[in-house]
Formats: structure tokens, sequence, C-alpha cells
């Protein structure tokens, strides 16, 4: 399961940030998760009580912002969240846009004390 | 260690963009402790906005780096368990190994048999146990890298570990992105799998001499590929019969001449 790895890293990042702010208990992980980054939210939270164990993030709460998928139209820039990838312009039946938003993968904050 | 970049260790990210210390409050109003404003126990949010991949992306910057220094053109090969990776690299071995200097750097759980069917003189072919890992990372890849004489190399192959989930977040520094899918998988594959077919740049359809015996809905497949990878490359191939690996070649070595 890659969210074992994703969340050793989400864990590196926050140990760094926790204890170069002087934090010794991290009780709260914010993560922002896009649609579209391929993570299984309910594969995450099972996951993050093994790789948290025995750190200074034992018992902390994992908390997950979803990032809705948005697209931009490549020929007219209308902007837009289709339900899911491929996205198709509902303006002008493009079928070509860029994915805007919805490949975040990020450790968005941290609840420590 | 980094002149490139100038990170300190070429192993960690960037890590200026965290943001300062916001006190939480509202839980302890100020004027029950004024004298401990900042009690050791007292609950605070840092702001971090880091992205998870931070490190994996920088490995693969210099991955990328690497192979563009010493020439190399780099192809990571994606696909489900089964759909052909190996076989289409013992074919393009078996046919290119004249020509072209090639190494292989297999992405395994953890049997090597892949890279004993691909081993054979004048092939460079390293094996990666992942173990639990179901994607290979661009720091595998580095390590597996000194193993390699870089210097005597046209072209690497990373056969990714075979998986369409976890695999496409994983940059390994590649030139391009090569997702296989056999005719004998389902044309709506690329549906349920946006993230790898979207950051394709090549799709291959494998197993082409299978197509009429599983009836292949050839069109549909070409029009769901082409919807959720509208940039990529479409090929169909065989490394059975040969057919379609002429297009592959020249995609690989578009300065030499297979016709
Ligand atoms: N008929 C046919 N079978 C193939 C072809 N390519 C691979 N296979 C078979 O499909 C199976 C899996 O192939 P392999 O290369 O090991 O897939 P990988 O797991 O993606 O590396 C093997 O039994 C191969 O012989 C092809 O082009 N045509
Ligand atoms: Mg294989
Ligand atoms: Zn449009």
């Amino acid at each position: 399961m890659h969210e074992v790895s994703l969340l050793e890293s989400a864990l590196e990042l926050a140990r760094a940030e926790a204890t170069r702010q002087g934090a010794r208990r991290i009780h709260r992980l914010t993560l922002r998760i896009g649609a579209m980054a391929g993570v299984v939210p309910e594969a995450l939270s099972f996951a993050f009580e093994v790789v948290t164990q025995g750190t200074l993030a034992e018992g902390a709460t994992l908390e997950v912002i979803d990032v809705p998928l948005q697209c931009v139209c490549e020929l007219c820039a209308h902007a837009f969240s289709p339900p899911v990838y491929p996205c198709e312009c509902p303006r002008c039946g493009h079928p070509r846009a860029r994915v805007a938003q919805g490949r975040e993968l990020e450790l968005a904050s941290l609840e420590v004390s | 260690m980094c002149t490139k970049c100038g990170c300190s260790t070429g192993s960690t990210a960037q890590q200026q963009a965290s943001g300062a210390a916001v006190a939480h409050h509202d839980a302890h109003p100020h004027h029950e402790h004024p004298h401990h404003h900042h009690e050791a126990d007292e609950r605070r949010v840092l702001e971090v906005h880091q992205s998870l991949l931070a490190k994996n992306e920088h490995q693969a910057w210099h991955n990328r780096e690497r192979f563009q220094q010493k020439k190399i053109r780099v192809f990571n090969v994606l696909s489900s368990p089964g759909a052909g990776k190996t076989a289409l690299l013992e074919r393009t071995l078996a046919d290119l190994g004249g020509t072209q200097r090639i190494g292989v750097i297999v992405g395994d759980l953890a049997t090597d048999n892949d890279a004993r069917r691909l081993r054979r003189p004048g092939v460079q072919v390293v094996q990666v146990s992942t173990g639990t890992v179901c994607h290979l990372e661009a720091a595998m890849v580095a390590r597996a890298c000194e193993q390699l004489d870089l210097n005597a190399l046209d072209l690497l192959f990373i056969e990714n570990v075979g998986n369409l989930v976890c695999p496409a977040a994983y940059d390994l520094g590649e030139e391009q992105r090569v997702v296989l899918l056999s005719v004998t998988e389902g044309e709506d594959k690329p549906l349920k799998y946006p993230t790898i077919f979207h950051n394709a740049d090549v799709v291959l359809i494998s197993k082409s001499d299978l197509a009429s015996a599983v009836e292949f809905a050839r069109a549909t497949a070409l029009a769901n590929i082409h919807r959720m990878a509208p940039r990529a490359r479409i090929l169909e191939v065989s490394a059975r019969t040969g057919a379609g690996l002429t297009a592959w070649y020249d995609l690989l070595t578009p300065r030499a001449v297979h016709v």
C-alpha cells in the first residue's frame, strides 16, 4: 500500500516541523488530498495508527480535507468541477481540459503542544 | 553536497515553506493564566503546507538531471501484473541489443524471476526487491543506478511493480512514462485508473495478437485511452508476433533507422 509510504512522509515532515517549533507532542495531522491523487482515504486512516505507533504522534487524530477536482477548458478557459476525470467542457464540449486542482497530496497543518 | 539546487544532503526537501506557529486560544481564555502565555502543554496549530511527495520529487529531479547529463533515455514502464512488461522488454532487448546499449531496472515485490528473464550478454540488469512497498521510488532508482555503468548506456528501462494505482504518484526521473494495457484486460480500465493514464506519455495496447480471440473492443478502448490521456502516443503491439514494434522502436531511438 503506498498509503503507508505517504504517511511516513507526512510523519517525517510533521516531526521535523514540530521539533523545529519546540513541540513535544503531535495531536492532529491535517492532510489535503485531491480527488485525483490516487489515494483511498479509508486506507490512510487504517495505516495512520500503525505508522504513528511509538512516535510523538501516537494517538493523534488524522484529519483529511478532500480537495475536489477542478478543470479548466483549454479552448474557452471555462473553469468547472466534474465529479471524475476526464473533464469535458460543459460549455463548449471540448474534450481537453487542464487539471487545475485535485492532485494535492499535502501536509496542511499540525496541532501540537 | 548538492550544488545544483542548494540542498544540504541531497535528500531533504526544501523546508523554508513552513509557517509560523499560530496559538490556539479558544479552549483557554488568556486572562486565566496571564503569566504563562505559552504553557508547555498549550495546544497550537502549525501551518505546514508541504507536499508528501516533495522528497521523492526532489530525488527524481536529481535522477533526471543525471540521466540527461549522461544522455540516457529513460522509460518508466507501468501496468497491471501480467500485462506484458517483461515480455515486451525481452523482445526489445533481443531486437535492439545489437545496436543500443541497454540497461534495465526491475522492481518486484519478492522474486527475481523477471530479472532472470531479462538477463543476457551485454545487457545491464539490476533487480530491486521492494518487499511490501507496491511501487518504485526515485531513491530506489538512484540506489540501483550505483550498480549500473551509466557511461555505457543509451537506453534505460525501469520495469515498475505491477500495479495501476501506487506507482502513478512517484516520479522516478524518467524521460517518458509508458503504460501498458493488454487486450485481455477490458476496455474500461483507463476510466477506472485515471491518475496513471492521465500522466502517461505513451500507452501501449499489448498482446494485440490476442485481440480477436478475446473480442477486444478496439474503438472503445482507443476512445477511452484518448479521453484519459489526451497527450499520449498510443501504439498497438504484440511482443509475441512483433506486430507494431517498429513504431515502438522508433519512439525509443528516434534518430536510428528501423524500416
Ligand atoms: N499472446 C501474448 N502473450 C503475451 C504477450 N506479452 C506477454 N504475454 C504473456 O503474458 C504473461 C505475462 O507477461 P509478463 O511479460 O510476465 O507481464 P508483466 O507482469 O507485465 O511483466 C506471460 O505469460 C506472457 O507470455 C503478447 O504480446 N502476446
Ligand atoms: Mg514483469
Ligand atoms: Zn470550453
